[in-house]
């Protein structure tokens, strides 16, 4: 019950947080509340938001999947080479994602049978398959995508502005919130973070649960991948670069504790928005995509630093051996660093 | 690093030694199986010339991966080498290009202090803030990444031109023969040896990785272990983003990008846990040595070379297999106990 009312106290902040950060953004400009806008701005988001559902799943195990961005590389290009090969859209599409439950499986087996940390597992997963992504469209790009596919990426509902990615996301995340919430899976999940062995001893399948995730989150990163190709019209191999970091940063900041065991999909969801928002504020005002990624950056370490400021206090007022000379310390490295910084950067910028 | 139930690790003796090295051993001989194979295929794979190409391309890369090897070993992970290089060697262009009557060799001690105080904030953050590395690297990753972009701002770049001459000295330079960065690899190599060996400092590595709860009881200082081993990292990618913007006589904003899993790539298949707590600098210096080669040699032997990042992917899987392999058929030796 209190763990409950914990995760409660956490999603409320973020709801809090949105709302403070829609208030500034339509400060900052006129063109934020716009509802064109913003349903627009939600297409950005939805690839990341498909492939965050799974790595819910997968954190609150006590995991991590490193690789969905490389996945959803290698489902896009591998569609996008058949397509250029002349196969039909749709039948490409459907191997793409063949090669996807593949792709997972790798995953989840190295890490199920073989017991390898999953860090490490993801880690090569992810450079293999994007390597493979790279072997299959080297330097061209698969384009000329017919309408009925585009459509997934760029069509709207029944003339309404609401894209189609935005309603497929949706029903992807009922069901997602579904099975973590009201299922027996979704039970064994919590049970696998608390205490794996104990799951194990308790008669929960843990073995079956974590493939079933991995491979899940191979094929929300295919489908990701295709609504994403979908998006552009055209595929490269390095589709979806990176993206692994915002989603991992995205589900931390929902609330979904790194050590695994707790966390809501309705606060993954609270953080996506609130990205989202964030985001595209930043954007309105012009900050640079590099920018933008200092400050989610920071917040993604602010958001696990600063729940643990209680106990950060109470060390400084007992005042441990060492604390304040190496508070001190730090903050006078970081003073010089900074001085540093701005001062070189004169030295040619005002030249 | 993500919770994971664990067996308890065997002692660092008898047995251990033994596989340790014929993972070396293992190491070198599909070094040479590969340099046999290649060669036979296309013989200008013997050339000096290119034997020094492959050398040289993977000198930074040793530098950065005995980095990332420490601080893996202590259970952690550092991402944000790649930022750090790039950040470090923005800030030293700047500066030589703007001081081109300062002594080139400066550049040095100013790099790796400058990446030693990027280091320490990771170090603050996951020893003091008691962040998952994982986190904590992955954050700053960004910040540092979006600080260089800030830094150069409309410059962006800094061409080969601004540099001063004596600068580029500094990787390319042969006042012994051998170029500089060789050198460098070799004495950060040597170094780093000596330290974990030698040194109580480097022990503490060991222990903090193998056993960080019994590490605490006995005495050794974990945090201030950890926090060591972040700032070291960061100070040799200081010196890596020298040597880098030196040697390609240039910075730009995606300095290094991406270098990370390279780095990881080299510790792990030289040999280095995943589990924490055992590595040595010989498996990384091969590990690195291993990935150059096939790197240099998918050229040689025509293939594209876009298969090298699926090669380092799979270079990565397997030796993590081995590694599980390993460790398993040694649980089963000395009797411990298994999941």
């Amino acid at each position: 019950m209190r763990a409950f009312t914990t995760l409660l106290r956490w999603e409320w902040l973020l709801l809090a947080l949105i709302v403070v950060v829609s208030l500034v953004n339509s400060r900052l400009s006129p063109f934020f509340l716009n509802g064109n806008n913003l349903l627009r701005t939600t297409s950005d988001f939805m690839e990341i938001g498909i492939m965050m559902l799974p790595m819910v799943f997968i954190i609150i195990t006590g995991n991590i999947d490193l690789s969905i961005a490389s996945t959803l590389g290698l489902a896009a290009s591998l569609m996008g080479w058949l397509f250029m090969g002349g196969w039909n859209i749709w039948l490409a599409a459907g191997v793409a994602l063949l090669a996807s439950v593949v792709a997972g499986l790798v995953n989840g087996l190295l890490i199920v049978r073989l017991g390898l940390p999953s860090l490490v597992v993801t880690i090569g997963t992810l450079s293999f398959y994007r390597g493979l992504a790279y072997t299959l469209l080297g330097n061209q790009a698969a384009r000329g995508y017919p309408p009925s596919f585009t459509y997934l990426g760029q069509g709207t509902l029944f003339g309404t502005r609401v894209p189609f990615a935005l309603l497929v996301f949706a029903l992807l995340s009922l069901a997602f919130a579904l099975v973590l919430h009201k299922t027996t899976f979704g039970r064994y999940l919590y049970a696998i973070g608390n205490n794996e062995q104990a799951s194990r001893y308790s008669g929960v399948p843990v073995a079956r649960v974590k493939l079933a995730i991995y491979v899940l989150s191979s094929v929300m990163a295919a489908l990701a991948g295709f609504i994403l190709a979908a998006r552009f019209g055209s595929t490269r191999p390095d589709i979806g670069s990176g993206l692994e970091l915002t989603v991992i940063t995205v589900t931390v900041l929902g609330g979904v504790s790194i050590f695994g065991g707790s966390g809501t999909l309705v606060g993954a969801l609270l953080a996506l928005v609130l990205v989202g928002i964030l985001r595209f504020g930043m954007g309105l005002v012009n900050l640079q995509g590099q920018v933008q990624d200092i400050v989610i950056g920071l917040l993604l370490i602010l958001s696990i630093l600063l729940p643990r400021l209680g106990a950060w206090l109470s060390v400084l007022r007992s005042r441990q051996a060492g604390t304040p000379r190496a508070l001190g310390l730090a903050l006078g490295v970081a003073l010089v660093f900074a001085l540093f910084f701005f001062w070189s950067r004169g030295l040619i910028l005002s030249s | 690093m993500i919770a994971e139930t664990q067996s308890p690790r065997p002692a660092q003796r008898g047995l251990v030694p033994v596989l340790v090295r014929f993972r070396e051993a293992g190491l070198v001989l599909i070094i040479a199986v590969l340099i046999a194979l290649v060669s036979l295929r296309n013989p200008a794979f013997l050339a000096a010339d290119n034997f020094r190409d492959i050398v040289l391309n993977m000198a930074i890369l040793v530098i950065v991966a005995l980095a990332q090897a420490m601080v893996i070993i202590t259970r952690g992970i550092d991402l944000s080498v790649s930022s750090m290089i790039g950040l470090t060697g923005m800030m030293v262009a700047f500066t030589a290009a703007a001081l081109p009557d300062a002594p080139a060799v400066l550049a040095v001690p100013l790099g790796m202090a400058l990446g030693a105080a990027l280091g320490s904030l990771n170090g603050l953050l996951i020893a003091g803030g008691g962040l998952p590395p994982i986190i904590a690297t992955l954050g700053t990753l960004s910040v540092y990444r979006g600080l260089v972009f800030l830094y150069s701002g409309s410059k962006s770049t800094i061409n080969a031109f601004e540099l001063p001459p004596a600068f580029r000295q500094i990787a390319k330079g042969t006042p012994l023969v051998i170029p500089n960065l060789i050198l460098f690899a070799v004495a950060v190599a040597v170094a780093v040896f000596l330290f974990l060996r030698y040194t109580r400092a480097g022990r503490d590595i060991y222990a903090v990785g193998s056993n960080p709860d019994a590490a605490r009881f006995a005495g050794i200082p974990t945090q201030r272990t950890i926090f060591m081993v972040y700032v070291i990292s960061g100070a040799l990618c200081g010196l890596a983003g020298v040597l880098w913007v030196s040697r390609f006589e240039s910075a730009q904003t995606n300095t290094a990008l991406g270098f990370e899993l390279q780095t990881v790539a080299a510790s792990v298949v030289g040999g280095v846990s995943t589990l924490g707590g055992s590595g040595s600098v010989v498996g990384v210096a091969l590990g690195a040595f291993l990935l150059g080669v096939i790197n240099n040699a998918l050229t040689l032997v025509q293939i594209s070379p876009f298969w090298q990042l699926a090669a380092q992917g799979l270079l990565i899987l397997l030796a993590v297999v081995a590694d599980a392999a390993i460790s398993r058929r040694l649980q089963r030796t000395m009797g411990g106990r298994r999941r």
